[in-house]
């Protein structure tokens, strides 16, 4: 390996080092063990099936994460991951409730046409009043994320209701022809492969396309790409609205694919994780890759953290925050 | 003559309303200077959990108050290191100072999950309490927080607008450089800005647990620095038009409590949206004209004192 080869990896390693060390000092100050929590996280995912937890944790979080840097090609800037992924899910529940009992193979593809459309016309909203230069995309998809858990929740709590179901509402089991295959007699399942083709779909649209190109173009100057001739309003709707249809996806794969039915609490956090792997990878696809399952090991080490020590399932956050401090202390620039 | 429905929504409206009141005259103030943060709800939180612990170990509400403060500040000065100082992005800072928030109001409050504390308490002067409709509410009876909000938000309307050190940090939020070029230090502005923006954040987060829940549950603050940012907006960075927003969208909260408690057809999610659709509508009502008063540097990094 050649040095230039070695440089990011010793780097990243620093980083997480340096951030390791931090929460075990703050770990250790709330009278804990760190160097146990390390060893039990470790056990828990050596084994296959923990490994395969892993890819079911960095699936959600690969889409969510192409939803952010997809328009951030344009400068756009989307931290509305979590509502898309929410109407995602919700009209992807719409579909299976809704559709005539189909066979899986016409199925799984109307749901998962439903869940991209439902994150896409959710981000088109903020990217028509971006377009017409109404409202700032990066407070309406913000203020958006609120709303869409709210939708979910009062279908599932009114129309949606499961009957028989106390324990806390949730909707009617999808039937069978509407959950995505799993493999392995693991919990991976298909979203997984679909999160992989939006990776190099978004690979293959901004790295070689002339519609990537003129991505850029925007990005750089909008003003000057419109003199160009390129239809800017049209690009900027388009990008928000495929990126929302991304997070759609998200939210399809974990209703159909994890819970197998729609839920409140079906995403902790997805959406604002995915913006920060977007941002930690520089928007680069194999960084996304790699940054989405650094950040599947974390919050899978919350689960150890929660049964072995104790300790509330959110310390792990800490870690999270420790990791992002210290990237961020270390790149100066406001890049967007 | 008033209905019992309005004024269990006006009571409510004012209890609820305090510590959106708080957190949205801290966040004025930071990004009055220049700087988002989007972390607010993670420095809510933090504020919520100390205040309950220090009350919790100390009994002393008083106590947990002042440590609340104190770590809104100390987690504001956290963030402007990064995004000052090390002149980080802004929303990327925000969102893990939002996970930090997450994090450690969890590892604090965990041991006094359950807790029985004394809360901040409550008083209410006698001649109105005479008043026939008020005696049978909760209106008026109020911790010094609620008593104060009213006069903080004209303290920081006064200090923005009428000091000498409130005209800098609106000149740094405008333009940093403008600001540089006329002496101005825009580093010690901003981080004076964070620093009392982070102090009445942490009062907002202690409102909640220590007058108005009297407990500690985790995400307890439940988007309520996010509302406040949108509240920011709604109220044109302006800390009087504040209150009103803080009333309002404090009023929509308490009409879904009182509408529930009456068994009412309406559901509680769609009166949940309404401050964020309402945000969103004043928004667009505003787009396009030059009205919005947002500070011009708002979210930029200033790079020019180097």
């Amino acid at each position: 390996m050649s040095e230039t080869a070695l440089r990011p990896i010793l780097r990243h390693t620093l980083v997480a080092g340096a951030a390791l060390a931090l929460f075990s000092a703050i770990l250790l100050v709330a009278g804990k063990n760190p160097l146990q929590a390390a060893a039990d996280s470790f056990r828990s995912m050596a084994s296959v099936y923990g490994f395969s937890e892993l890819l079911v944790r960095m699936t959600p979080l690969i889409l969510t994460a192409v939803a952010v840097a997809l328009p951030s090609r344009l400068g756009l800037i989307n931290v509305g991951g979590e509502g898309q992924l929410y109407m995602g899910a919700w009209m992807a529940t719409a579909g299976a409730l809704w559709f005539p009992p189909l066979p899986r193979w016409a199925m799984l593809p109307l749901v998962a046409a439903m869940g991209f459309l439902g994150g896409a016309l959710w981000a088109a909203i903020p990217g028509i009043l971006r377009a017409a230069k109404l409202v700032n995309e990066t407070i309406a998809t913000l203020l958006l994320n609120y709303v869409a858990p709210l939708i979910v929740s009062y279908s599932i709590f009114g129309p949606w209701k499961a009957l028989g179901s106390s324990a806390y509402p949730e909707s009617p089991a999808y039937p069978d022809a509407a959950l995505l295959p799993t493999f392995f007699e693991t919990r991976v399942h298909g979203g997984l492969i679909l999160a992989l083709v939006a990776l190099l779909a978004y690979w293959l649209l901004v790295d070689k396309t002339r519609w990537g190109l003129q991505m850029r173009a925007i990005g750089g100057n909008a003003e000057a790409a419109q003199r160009l001739g390129i239809p800017v309003a049209v690009f900027l709707v388009a990008a928000l609205a495929l990126g929302g249809g991304m997070a759609g996806l998200a939210g399809m794969g974990e209703a159909m694919g994890v819970h197998g039915r729609l839920r409140q609490g079906l995403s902790p956090g997805f959406g604002f994780t995915g913006f920060l792997i977007a941002w930690l990878a520089g928007g680069r696809p194999l960084g996304i890759l790699f940054m989405a399952f650094l950040f599947a090991i974390i919050t899978a080490a919350g689960d150890t953290l929660q049964i072995t020590q104790g300790l509330p399932f959110s310390v792990v956050n800490i870690l999270l925050a420790m990791i992002l401090f210290i990237v961020l202390a270390r790149r100066p620039g406001a890049s967007r | 003559m008033m209905t019992p429905l309005a004024l269990g929504v006006l009571a409510g409206a004012v209890l609820s309303g305090t510590s959106l009141l708080y957190a949205t005259l801290g966040e004025t103030l930071v990004e009055r200077s220049g700087i988002v943060n989007l972390g607010l709800e993670g420095v809510l939180l933090m504020g919520a959990s100390v205040g309950f612990t220090v009350t919790a170990v100390t009994g002393n509400p008083w106590i947990g108050l002042a440590a609340a403060a104190l770590t809104g500040g100390l987690a504001n000065a956290l963030f402007g290191w990064l995004v000052v100082l090390r002149k980080a992005n802004q929303l990327a800072s925000g969102l893990a100072m939002m996970f930090f928030g997450f994090g450690l109001s969890a590892l604090v409050g965990a041991p006094h999950v359950g807790a029985v504390i004394v809360g901040l308490p409550k008083w209410r002067p006698a001649w109105l309490a005479a008043l026939p409709w008020v005696s049978a509410s909760t209106l008026f009876n109020y911790d010094l927080l609620t008593w104060l909000a009213l006069p903080v938000a004209l303290l920081v309307w006064w200090v923005l607008f009428k000091t000498r050190w409130g005209l800098g940090v609106r000149a740094v939020g405008e333009s940093p450089g403008a600001a540089y070029a006329s002496g101005r230090n825009p580093a010690v502005l901003q981080f004076q800005a964070l620093g009392f923006g982070g102090v009445l954040a942490g009062l907002a987060g202690a409102h909640l647990s220590l007058s108005l829940t009297l407990t500690w549950a985790e995400y307890m603050t439940a988007g309520r620095g996010f509302i406040a940012i949108a509240l920011v907006i709604f109220s044109k960075w302006n800390p009087l038009r504040a209150v009103a927003g803080a009333l309002l969208f404090g009023g929509a909260e308490a009409l879904q409590l009182q509408l529930q408690a009456r068994g009412s057809l309406i559901s509680p999610f769609i009166l949940d949206m309404m401050p964020y659709v309402l945000t969103l509508l004043v928004l667009l009502a505003w787009g396009g004209s030059r009205r919005l008063a947002a500070p011009a540097g708002l979210g930029r990094t200033f790079f020019g004192s180097e």
